[in-house]
């Protein structure tokens, strides 16, 4: 595809060269746009509304994005294989809920590390589900994953439990409280600085190191962008399919734990419904719904879009109610945009 | 029609299955005309939607359409404010009825050929254009009604078609019924039917003869978007007030009610008349738990379960290698006898 694109460009000198040269760079690097757009909304906010810059919406906003950010994390591993994933909410909470329930009631002193580690290897297995389920049907994940959304959330709430538990054990209420920073807010009010809000950069550089340094990665990229092609290659497809579905439900068990460490509680009809703005923000981070395309630093680069725009809309004036219909129309152009820039090559094939 | 449609026969195998076991538990309550005619009135929203579904998943190449509900929701609301504007309830229901009812199919219709256009013209993958239209569809509908529900109340008319008896047959299901037959028909014998088919089938093919795939992706959401116009007008006649988040379940159980009635989820097949025993097939035997006094957590497990192995039965066509195997095991005892 680069190859071809770079050809193409050589041969088209009408165009003036440095035009031509920024056009190239937004289209090779989806991610710069999204950054772009992410820094003009920071700043014309902060114009707007100077309290944008307090440390306590600041720290607001950081919080808001370490559950959507660990989400994207994994459903950016999925649309880069060329699938889509419906049904992580849906582990997250049946982890989160189940294992909160099982600490308390079964085992009040185990860890904290142990918690972690427990929930981050039941979503994988959950996950590993999807993953078998997909390549075993060979039907489109949407539909499969829609079906073990049902499945994982009845199971939750038909035989794990429907009520909130609001006494969290100690050592996850701790782990919630734990501040890595304090900051004196203009008001007086102290603001913390999660020490979970830590775990987000770790998993980023994981993530980071896993799709470009890594076989796994190429085979995932490479899954996507043809699947024919990559298993050709010797790329086991089954093995791609149920590695990116285990990775989003780890990371999906992992988030799940966060939240209710973070919200103080563990409510089962939580998380569930999140979905949609999730992979929105991961195709805002210019990763393609068809696979094989994205990076791991446009996908944080949009989930910060979301959580900014979300948030920021009340301060500059805008009614809470627009918020759908901002994002679902920022969905839409992203969509546009992403597209005019895989058909161009095309085009000029044509000419 | 020379092979059985095995989807066409397993459906109404466990329709006639659900209504044997349904009488015998409940002691023929269940088979009570006030139980069938209160189960026939729950089907037609849920039945319109996944026939937009299944449109949109004929026409192939990925295509789905995700955000029926939510223009359901959106035609409501915005034919309701605006209807309420021109026409008092009160003093004229018919006109005010008449009125509702077309804006709900007009906005419903545009709202449909706005995903076609995005679809076709821009090629934004269906999966992607119709989450972000539910975005901005629902997005929508809560500004205009600013997040609150929208009183529409209970006219005459309008009541009628929500919650009227015609022969004993709820006046819904006899829309739904008119609708899907339509649209069977349109499918089955109007040129547009095959092309969409085709389409679906080989979209390579279909280019190269020449077949205007802009037109027909346009018409089939439209169609889609035109479902869930009808379905938002009997939501108004069934409830009182419309609401953007009414039904937020039923993505998923439109989506589960066109897998279950066979609909290739890679586009070029799928029959309305087995989307509607689909759509009763669901309905049965969710009165049916109900009835056994399950709650509805375990009715979402079931519809899970449910939905994956009709994707195993389709998957492996475990109906047809059944049917196969009979009939060969009869043609091979023929002989002998």
């Amino acid at each position: 595809m680069t190859m071809v694109q770079e050809m193409n460009d050589r041969s088209t000198p009408k165009r003036p060269e440095d035009k031509l040269t920024i056009w190239e760079t937004l289209r090779r690097r989806p991610e710069m746009v999204t950054l772009t757009i992410l820094v003009v909304i920071c700043v014309a906010v902060s114009i707007i509304n100077p309290n944008f810059l307090q440390p306590g919406s600041l720290i607001d906003m950081g919080r808001a994005s370490v559950v959507t950010g660990l989400f994207a994390l994994g459903v950016f591993a999925i649309l880069a294989a060329g699938g889509i994933d419906v049904s992580f909410t849906a582990i997250a909470a049946l982890t989160m809920y189940s294992l909160t329930k099982f600490v308390i009631t079964v085992a009040p002193d185990l860890p904290m590390a142990a918690i972690i580690a427990i929930a981050v290897v039941a979503g994988a297995l959950l996950g590993a589900v999807n993953g078998l389920l997909v390549h075993g049907l060979r039907v489109p994940s949407l539909i499969v994953t829609i079906g073990t959304q049902y499945l994982f959330r009845g199971i939750l709430l038909a035989f794990v439990g429907t009520v909130w538990l609001m006494e969290l054990p100690p050592q996850m209420t701790a782990f919630g409280k734990a501040a890595l920073y304090q900051f004196q807010g203009a008001n007086g009010v102290t603001v913390d600085l999660p020490a979970y809000f830590l775990i987000f950069p770790v998993v980023v550089g994981l993530a980071w190191f896993l799709f470009d340094r890594t076989l796994m990665g190429r085979a995932i990229f490479a899954t996507g962008g043809n699947p024919e092609v990559a298993a050709r290659l010797g790329y086991g497809q089954r093995v791609v399919h149920v590695f990116v579905f285990a990775f989003a439900g780890a990371l999906a068990g992992l988030a799940g734990i966060i939240h209710v460490s973070a919200t103080r509680m563990a409510n089962p009809f939580d998380l569930v419904g999140t979905e949609i703005e999730v992979i929105a923000a991961v195709v805002l981070g210019g990763a393609r719904i068809t696979g094989g395309t994205g990076s791991v630093l446009g996908t944080v680069a949009g989930v910060l879009l979301i959580t900014v725009v979300s948030n920021t809309l009340v301060l500059v004036g805008i009614p809470s109610t627009w918020q759908r219909l901002v994002v679902g129309a920022f969905i839409l152009l992203a969509a546009a945009f992403f597209v005019r820039r895989k058909q161009k090559p095309k085009q000029r094939k044509a000419e | 029609m020379s092979k059985l449609d095995g989807n066409l026969f397993v459906l109404s195998v466990l329709i006639v299955l659900l209504l044997a076991v349904g009488g015998a538990a409940s002691g023929g309550n269940y088979l009570s005309i006030y139980n069938l005619q209160s189960m026939a009135n729950q089907v037609p929203e849920i039945g319109l939607l996944a026939i937009g579904v299944m449109l949109a998943m004929c026409s192939g190449n990925g295509g789905i359409d995700l955000s029926g509900i939510a223009l359901a929701n959106l035609s409501g609301v915005a034919s309701g404010l605006v209807a309420l504007s021109i026409f008092p309830v009160d003093e004229a229901p018919v006109l005010f009825t008449i009125t509702f009812a077309g804006g709900c199919l007009l906005i419903g219709m545009l709202g449909g050929a706005l995903n076609g256009f995005l679809i076709s013209r821009f090629e934004i993958t269906p999966i992607l254009c119709t989450l972000g239209t539910q975005m901005a569809f629902t997005g929508a509908a809560v500004v205009f009604s600013e997040g609150r529900s929208v009183m529409i109340g209970s006219p005459p008319a309008l009541y009628d078609l929500g919650n009227g008896l015609i022969f004993g047959v709820p006046a819904s299901f006899l829309i739904f019924l008119g609708a899907a037959l339509i649209l069977g028909g349109v499918l089955r014998f109007t040129p547009y039917g095959m092309k969409l088919m085709l389409t679906g089938a080989n979209p390579k093919a279909a280019l190269f003869s020449g077949f205007n795939r802009d037109r027909i992706l346009i018409t089939t959401y439209a169609l889609s978007g035109l479902m869930a116009g009808l379905a938002g007008v009997i939501i108004a006649a069934r409830n009182i007030n419309v609401k953007w988040d009414y039904g937020t379940s039923y993505l998923l159980i439109a989506i589960l009610v066109a897998v279950m009635a066979g609909v290739r989820p890679d586009g070029g097949y799928g029959r309305v008349v087995n989307v509607v025993l689909s759509a009763i097939t669901l309905q049965l035997l969710s009165s049916l738990l109900n009835f056994v006094g399950f709650s509805n957590f375990v009715r979402d497990f079931a519809w899970g379960a449910l939905l994956l192995c009709f994707l195993a039965v389709n998957r492996f066509e475990l109906v047809d290698q059944f049917i196969t195997r009979f009939s060969l095991g009869r043609a091979a005892r023929a002989p002998k006898n």
